[in-house]
């Protein structure tokens, strides 16, 4: 209300000046909005829709049950042709898995190790320190077993990808029929969401494809979004204690903030309220 | 003890300061403060920083996973860039709108240092060794090859040998360790000139007619603007602190597989545009030089009678108009090369030029009107 009192003692050129910045802003704006649409409407691939992921909001934690599904979808699928080269087995204790849990998953590899004391290099079971194993041992390994497709590593696949999680999401539950007049090569999948629809990998999350450990429905999309949920952790395995250092940051700044603004006010109202009075030369003669 | 540190610190306490200078002039204070993160961050973040292209993308993902809160130091050293060069355009801005230029060679060393902070942002992103640090190293140094004669030469000695490198990622380490220690100095130069003259004000009035102590009055002021600062700081490090990087940069450098759109990181966008909307080599470079250098012409073309933007409301507009085409362009740079963006941005590279000796013609008719 005090602003309109406000506006309404605004001189012509304020008001002038204020409407013509609006109307520019205004015009900026819809010129953005027309152009961004434009571009999108060239690209190839079909929009990703935006879903409603647990850990989006400013103070929510990653969903920790579906980290622990997304490892058994990982595992049990993704691992067979994807690495993700970067994590060690000690870091799933505590996000997804107990220490033994995670020790138990270690020892289950054989990890390349040595050289002993006759210098020739030997395998031993895995250790929480160690980092996930490949599946394939190079990058020519991998595209020869996949028709010329290299599976990219998943660490940080989630930040590697524009619109991350939700574009994995359309990738991953998006396999169709490729429509008539579409043509693929051996060994290619259609995908509207991949750029130019051909894509090496085929479907590999259906409904009911692994039984999960809690009971869980495993439906494709469930799948789909357990496993990014996985992904996200991955990628940002600080996620949790980050937006915890937030909330405790913002609480300090906040009461900070009051002391500050009080003390600001308290030492400027003598300046604020003073009047500055100029005495004609001529009082000063008398 | 105590006696003594309050002698050497009275000047700075007791400096005599404009009392109506506003919010607006926290800016430098905060500059300095970003610039003292940066140097602090930096400092911890070389500590275990690999410099060799076969380990350095290694040593950035074994920072944020194995360090301790080194994902928090890496956050804050890569999007304190962000906010130092937020507070760099506002501060200019405000220099532009409020007319602090009129201080010559506090200006001009300005200047400079925005330069020099251009440079230290460009080498520091080559460093993580990502795909867009790669590439963005490829146009930007290849922008050299443009120089008559001598461009190539410069080229291949700017990267140590016929392509970008490990001698390219030593030597760029070097000179981003060492260039923030070039601006501490240019900083302190920046200040003498200042405190030479004293503080602008908002009404571009002399400074002398009313002056108040710096400490409590400024003091508590800067305060706030630190607070406030923080709040930005935080939200973006800690709620956002992917939201201005690329997403090619999460993939290790790969010199056989270019991203469909490169694209320098969103401070540079601006001159980026201005670069890409002349279609020539040359022409372009000097346009994207001329983007930063054209701001030395601002004290030149300074004959007005009114020392503040406050007294010429067409050139208020033109002021916002020109805030926009900042804007404009720095969207425009994010955009692939192709119609509309390419004639939509040498539109608003005339606009963005023209600003400058449109704006020094109104305040020429406008005081004639007046007086």
């Amino acid at each position: 209300m005090k602003f309109f009192q406000a506006a309404s003692r605004w001189s012509k050129n304020h008001k002038f000046f204020l409407t013509s910045f609006g109307v520019l802003a205004g015009g900026g704006s819809s010129l953005i909005y027309a152009l961004e649409q434009s571009i999108h409407a060239s690209n190839d691939a079909a929009h990703v829709a935006k879903q409603k992921w647990n850990h989006n909001g400013w103070f929510d934690t990653l969903d920790h049950a579906s980290v622990r599904r997304g490892w058994e979808v990982y595992k049990n699928v993704c691992a067979a042709c994807h690495s993700i080269e970067y994590l060690a087995y000690r870091e799933l204790v505590g996000a997804c898995l107990t220490e033994d849990e995670a020790k138990a998953e270690a020892a289950e590899q054989l990890i390349d190790d040595g050289p002993d004391e006759t210098g020739a290099m030997f395998k031993r079971p895995g250790k929480l320190s160690d980092l996930l194993p490949k599946p394939y041992p190079n990058e020519e390994a991998a595209r020869y077993a996949n028709g010329g497709a290299y599976p990219p590593d998943l660490t940080y696949i989630t930040q590697a990808r524009i619109d991350g999680e939700n574009y994995i999401f359309a990738l991953l539950t998006g396999y169709m029929d490729p429509p008539a007049g579409v043509q693929l090569a051996e060994n290619q999948h259609y995908n509207p969401y991949f750029p130019g629809g051909a894509i090496g990998m085929a479907q590999a999350l259906y409904d009911e494809i692994i039984e999960y450990e809690d009971g869980t429905p495993a439906t494709q999309s469930q799948c789909a979004k357990d496993v990014i949920t996985f992904l996200k952790w991955c990628a940002e395995p600080e996620h949790d204690t980050r937006k915890l250092f937030a909330m405790k940051a913002f609480t300090v700044l906040g009461v900070l903030n009051l002391v500050v603004w009080y003390l600001h006010r308290h030492y400027w109202s003598v300046l604020k309220t003073r009047k500055i009075l100029q005495n004609p030369k001529s009082l000063f003669k008398k | 003890m105590k006696k003594n540190m309050l002698k050497t610190l009275s000047p700075m306490l007791n400096l005599p300061t404009p009392s109506s200078i506003s919010f607006m002039w926290n800016f430098g204070s905060l500059l300095m403060i970003c610039l003292m993160n940066q140097i602090l961050t930096g400092l911890f973040l070389a500590f275990h920083y690999k410099t060799d292209i076969n380990l350095a993308f290694q040593s950035i993902i074994n920072m944020n996973r194995n360090v301790n809160f080194g994902w928090l130091i890496r956050s804050f050293h890569a999007n304190g860039a962000s906010m130092f060069f937020i507070m760099i355009y506002i501060h200019i801005s405000r220099g532009i709108y409020m007319n602090s230029f009129n201080f010559k060679m506090t200006w001009i060393i300005g200047v400079m240092l925005l330069l020099l902070t251009m440079m230290t942002a460009f080498v520091g992103y080559v460093l993580p060794w990502g795909q867009m640090s790669f590439w963005g190293a490829t146009v930007i140094t290849n922008l050299l090859s443009a120089i008559p004669y001598l461009g190539n030469s410069i080229v291949i000695w700017i990267w140590g040998g016929f392509s970008i490198n490990n001698a390219t990622l030593t030597r760029f380490f070097s000179i981003h360790f060492i260039l923030p220690f070039i601006i501490i100095l240019f900083t302190f130069i920046h200040l003498f000139f200042l405190h030479v003259t004293g503080s602008n004000n908002p009404l571009g009035i002399n400074s002398n007619f009313d002056k108040i102590t710096f400490s409590p009055y400024f003091l508590i002021k800067d305060l706030i603007g630190l607070i406030m600062f923080m709040w930005m700081f935080l939200i973006l490090t800690l709620i956002f602190p992917y939201l201005l990087n690329d997403h090619n940069n999460f993939i290790m450098a790969n010199s056989m597989i270019t991203p469909n759109h490169i694209q320098p990181e969103w401070y540079f966008l601006f001159s980026y545009s201005i670069l890409r909307a002349i279609p020539n080599k040359l022409g372009g470079v000097i346009a994207l030089m001329s983007s930063i250098l054209i701001l030395l012409v601002l004290p030149m073309l300074n004959n007005k009678k009114f020392l503040s933007n406050k007294f010429y409301p067409i050139n208020k507009i033109m002021f916002w108009m020109f805030i926009m085409t900042f804007f404009m362009l720095t969207w425009i740079g994010m955009q692939p090369v192709e119609y509309p963006f390419i004639f939509t941005s040498q539109i608003f590279t005339m606009i963005y030029f023209s600003y400058f000796f449109i704006n020094f013609y109104l305040m020429k008719m406008w005081d004639k009107l007046l007086i």
